[in-house]
């Protein structure tokens, strides 16, 4: 730990950038803040035919159509619940809007990129190809995800294949 | 009271261009998009100087010039022909149809205020 | 004054390519045995505006060019030569070039290729073509290779020591200069001027040095002009107009003349006499003016090698911010993001409306008499500024019928069949979104009823047909819709044929298949009837394509043919993808809208009118027909309960691939709705072809009825 990730608004340094956190089962995940839209409640949502189960549907945000997907049903981490607490990470992928359903959104943190280190073979619920390495925070540890890998990739079933090899 | 020109072209951006570039300097403009329209607005307005291009449909600029100089109020008017044949032949035609003088396409902003100056100051 | 050019730039840019397209249309229609006078005149003054732009706007490259087609076409108009199949060819090539020129300017680059040169030889070597022996020099080849440049640019430039010496020393490297020494005023624009066979290249690159090169004027002097006057290239008056200045002759400047003895010279000469004092510099007079009143016309106009005129004024820089400009009084140029914009937002108030609509709708519609009111006031006001906007995507369906001439010649030529083609209804209108996407589908019919439909000369002579075959392309308004239909009056499509390839692909048909059934094969995937595969219509991996294409615009296609007459294929589309007339329908707790255009009628079904097939799954006896039965909720997984028929609304829809009844649940409203693209941010879902956003604010989804009734076949 150097003195640089203490100081948590030092953000706009050369290799320094920042990740919004939150948890999802036992875990805490980290994305580029650049991806994170907004953050909101969940709202009813209207069922698409034949998706995938952890597609709950489409809302309307503002009159852009977002098709929500709750990470919990992706990763099947029990029983799920949609209530006032529960939380929508709004994510801008490369101009595509998605919304993504977790279970509690944490921290905004700065980190160096030395600061990721790469991470081992280990069993997280998210498959390595996503991951972009792990971070230490004071007695935390902090999987960082790449995003728009993820989301982008034929298993979360939100682009046409033809499309996404094409971006 | 600003000095008023009317500016007879099909084209739109030369128009524009000619049209721009003279209001910027104070001079009072209207635009025509061919001959019968120049020679219509000829007639419902009073102008001090008249640029007119020479290929046009409807009616071309020598046309025009030959149907200007029989109205009165343009008898001796300032016309020069806007176009890109600087050749004798078209000199000659523009000359006998009654034309001021001429000026060659290209021409740039500077070159037609240059113009415009010398013309009616 | 500085004028920023680029200002002007895109209505030079519209402005030529309506010159263009307008050419090549022109240019397609001209008959070559008996030109029309006034067509080609036409021709001439449309590549003869684009160069005078060109030149204004210092896109020299386009005004080369247009240059060279200007001579050409200026002989043909004047009967110096005729026009031949091999002019219109090149002229066609020319004009490709120069959209290609003007679309790379448009970028900020230059388009370079070899074809240019290419294209520019022929050009100059069909206009030397009838040639009279005594002008056999080409007006454009220049005996003398050296050029007269006007070089002006601003005294200022040299202010700094030694910089004057160095300027004339490089540009006296080039060839004979003239210069006059800067004077002190700051502000003075000098005008030197170099006799030289380098081009303007050379001289911008010395230039280069010193400053930005559109700070330096360079014209290209007509060798008349410069050998007549030393000082003052390209401006003339004209001697003994009535009350001219004192007998001076013809005045020629620098680009610009003044014809002495002209009436409108008493002003000029005022204008002079006061401002002789403050000029600095003198006029050159011509003694002799050319064109002398009384000069034979007949003679002036065959002078041999007239100069060409300057090529363009100083070089510009490529287009950088394009701003667009109002065009005129009658319209404006307004950029078609701006328009979606403007949709966009009305979809919303729409949508706004509702919601507010849906609140109120609990109200005591006496007491808040003002409210409601208001209300449908708002309701009438926002559908007329809706129908008001979306009227300005509108655009004449000519927009993409006029590329037909030149595609059927092209496709004639290449095939050596003999093929006009009728336009009918080019003024009809459709949105500008429909339009673009027309124009693939539409090439690829068009190309395949000259390739398969319309048969060589030959086979029509023998068959006591006219020689030449007929395409129509036709577009008119029915009801709500736009249709459009390309006809031929070809071969036909041959029935036997089709059922053969048919059952050699394992193409599934029903017992004997009606003829619409049969046609309709032609659209199924790798399904190619032609005998051998050729460039123009490929591997027969068009049709189905096409049929795809339509029915994303929710369009739809339908085929008639007869041996021997013809076929005949109409599109149906819906005037806009931007709002749908729609019926929304309730299939269990969801609710989805079916667009009107494809609802006949709905029926509650009898007890027993529902059965089951074997082969064919779920049927209703409606009239005289067995229709699929489409059990939306079982198709979409909203309930694992089957619903009994009888217990629900059947919706009979009209699909492209037949009728069906539609099960639901409910019928709800009828509502205009703004169509929004799942595919913006998910993707595409079988049997959806948009979402909408309702009044309540809630997304419901818009059902695709040629995708539900396939999927229904296919499940069942």
């Amino acid at each position: 730990m150097n003195e640089d990730s203490q100081d948590s608004t030092t953000v706009n340094s050369e290799d320094s950038r920042e990740y919004l956190t939150f948890t999802l089962g036992d875990e805490e995940y980290g994305i580029d803040i650049l991806n994170v839209q907004e953050i909101r409640g969940y709202d009813t949502v209207t069922k698409i035919a034949n998706s995938p189960h952890f597609i709950k549907g489409v809302i309307n945000m503002r009159g852009v159509i977002v098709p929500i997907i709750d990470m919990r049903l992706k990763f099947d981490l029990g029983e799920v619940e949609y209530n006032q607490f529960t939380v929508v990470i709004i994510l801008n992928i490369t101009g595509r809007v998605v919304g993504m359903v977790v279970d509690g959104v944490s921290d905004v943190i700065a980190l160096h990129q030395d600061q990721i280190r790469p991470a081992p073979e280990f069993g997280a619920v998210l498959d390595t190809a996503y991951i972009d390495g792990l971070a230490t925070l004071e007695e935390r540890m902090v999987i960082m995800v790449n995003i728009e890998r993820l989301m982008n990739s034929e298993e979360m079933g939100l682009v046409d294949q033809a499309r996404a090899s094409a971006e | 009271m600003a000095k008023t020109i009317l500016t007879v072209d099909d084209s739109a951006s030369i128009r524009q261009m000619v049209s721009f570039t003279l209001k910027e300097a104070g001079y009072s403009v209207t635009e025509a998009v061919d001959g019968q329209d120049g020679l219509d607005k000829a007639r419902a307005g009073r102008f001090d100087l008249i640029f007119t291009d020479q290929n046009m449909p409807r009616m071309d600029g020598v046309s025009l010039i030959k149907q200007l100089r029989a109205l009165p109020n343009y008898r001796s008017t300032p016309i020069l022909m806007l176009t890109t044949e600087s050749g004798d032949a078209m000199k000659s035609q523009g000359r006998a149809a009654g034309a001021t003088g001429w000026l060659v396409k290209p021409f740039d902003p500077q070159k037609l205020l240059e113009v415009v100056r010398k013309v009616i100051g | 004054m500085t004028i920023d050019m680029t200002r002007f730039y895109q209505v030079f840019f519209d402005e030529a390519s309506e010159h263009l397209a307008e050419m090549e249309t022109l240019l397609l229609e001209l008959d070559i045995e008996a030109p029309d006078p006034e067509v080609l005149n036409a021709i001439f003054r449309a590549a003869h505006s684009i160069k005078g732009g060109a030149g204004t706007f210092g896109f020299s490259d386009v005004a080369r060019v247009t240059h060279i087609l200007e001579t050409l076409l200026d002989r043909v108009r004047k009967h110096e030569l005729h026009p031949s199949v091999e002019i219109i060819d090149t002229t066609l090539q020319a004009g490709d070039l120069l959209k290609a020129q003007l679309a790379a300017h448009q970028q900020g680059t230059e388009f370079e290729d070899p074809q240019i040169a290419a294209v520019c030889e022929r050009l100059e070597t069909l206009a030397q073509g009838d040639l009279p022996a005594a002008e056999s020099v080409s007006p454009l080849v220049d005996p003398d290779p050296r050029t007269w440049w006007g070089i002006t640019f601003n005294a200022g430039l040299l202010e700094a020591p030694d910089r004057e010496a160095g300027l004339v020393a490089a540009l006296a490297e080039l060839g004979e200069l003239e210069h006059t020494p800067a004077a002190t005023t700051p502000g003075e624009r000098l005008n030197w001027r170099l006799h030289t066979a380098a081009g303007r290249e050379a001289i911008v690159e010395i230039f280069d040095f010193l400053c930005d090169p559109s700070e330096v004027e360079i014209t290209a002097m007509g060798q008349a002009e410069a050998a007549a006057d030393a000082d003052e290239a390209g401006f003339g008056l004209f001697e003994d107009a009535p009350g001219a200045a004192p007998s001076s002759g013809d005045q020629e400047l620098d680009g610009f003349g003044l014809f002495d003895d002209s009436p409108g010279m008493e002003q000029v000469a005022e204008t002079a006499a006061r401002q002789r004092e403050e000029l600095q510099q003198g006029f050159g007079f011509f003694a002799t003016a050319p064109g002398a009143p009384g000069a034979d016309p007949a003679n002036a106009e065959s002078a041999p090698a007239s100069p060409p005129p300057p090529s363009g004024a100083a070089p510009r820089r490529q287009p950088g911010g394009v701003r667009r400009q109002p065009q005129g009084e009658s319209s404006i140029r307004v950029s078609v993001e701006k328009v979606d914009q403007l949709i966009n937002l009305v979809g919303e108030l729409v949508i706004t409306h509702a919601m507010l609509a849906e609140s109120a709708s609990g109200l005591d519609p006496v007491a808040q008499e003002r409210v409601l009111d208001g209300l449908s006031n708002l309701e009438r006001n926002s559908r007329d500024l809706q129908q008001a906007v979306m009227s300005i995507r509108m655009m004449p369906i000519s927009f993409v019928f006029n590329r037909f001439p030149r595609v059927v010649r092209d496709t004639a030529a290449a095939l050596d069949k003999k093929v006009s083609l009728r336009l009918i209804g080019e003024d009809t209108e459709l949105d500008k979104g429909l339009i673009e996407r027309l124009a693939d589908p539409l090439n690829h019919l068009v190309r395949n009823s000259i390739d398969h439909g319309i048969e060589t000369a030959q086979q029509r002579i023998e068959q006591g047909k006219p020689e030449t075959g007929e395409i129509v392309l036709a577009a008119s308004h029915r009801g709500g819709n736009v249709v459009v239909e390309v006809s031929d009056d070809g071969a036909g499509l041959d029935r036997e044929r089709l059922l053969a390839k048919a059952a050699e692909r394992g193409v599934a048909l029903p017992d004997n298949p009606s003829d619409k059934e049969v046609w309709q094969l032609i659209f199924a995937p790798g399904f190619s009837t032609a005998k051998a595969v050729t460039d123009i219509s490929g591997r027969g991996v068009g049709m189905d394509v096409v049929r795809r294409n339509i029915e994303a615009m929710n369009g739809r296609v339908e085929i008639d043919s007869e041996p021997g007459q013809g076929t005949r294929i109409t599109i149906r589309l819906p005037l806009t993808l931007a709002i749908l007339d729609g019926m929304s329908v309730r299939v269990c707790d969801e609710t989805f809208i079916l667009p009107l255009t494809v609802i006949r009628e709905s029926i509650r079904p009898q007890p027993g009118q529902c059965k089951t097939l074997a082969g064919k799954g779920n049927v209703v006896h409606v009239g005289e027909e067995y229709l699929p039965l489409v059990a939306l909720h079982q198709l979409f997984g909203l309930s694992v309960q089957q619903v009994a028929p009888e217990a629900s609304i059947l919706v009979i829809i009209e699909s492209n691939e037949g009728r069906a009844a539609l099960q639901v649940d409910d019928l709800l409203a009828q509502h205009q709705v703004v169509i929004k693209s799942l595919e913006t941010n998910y993707r595409k879902v079988e049997g959806i072809s948009g979402a909408t956003i309702m009044g309540d604010g809630r997304v419901a989804m818009i059902l695709d009825v040629d995708a539900l009734v396939r999927l229904s076949r296919k499940t069942s």
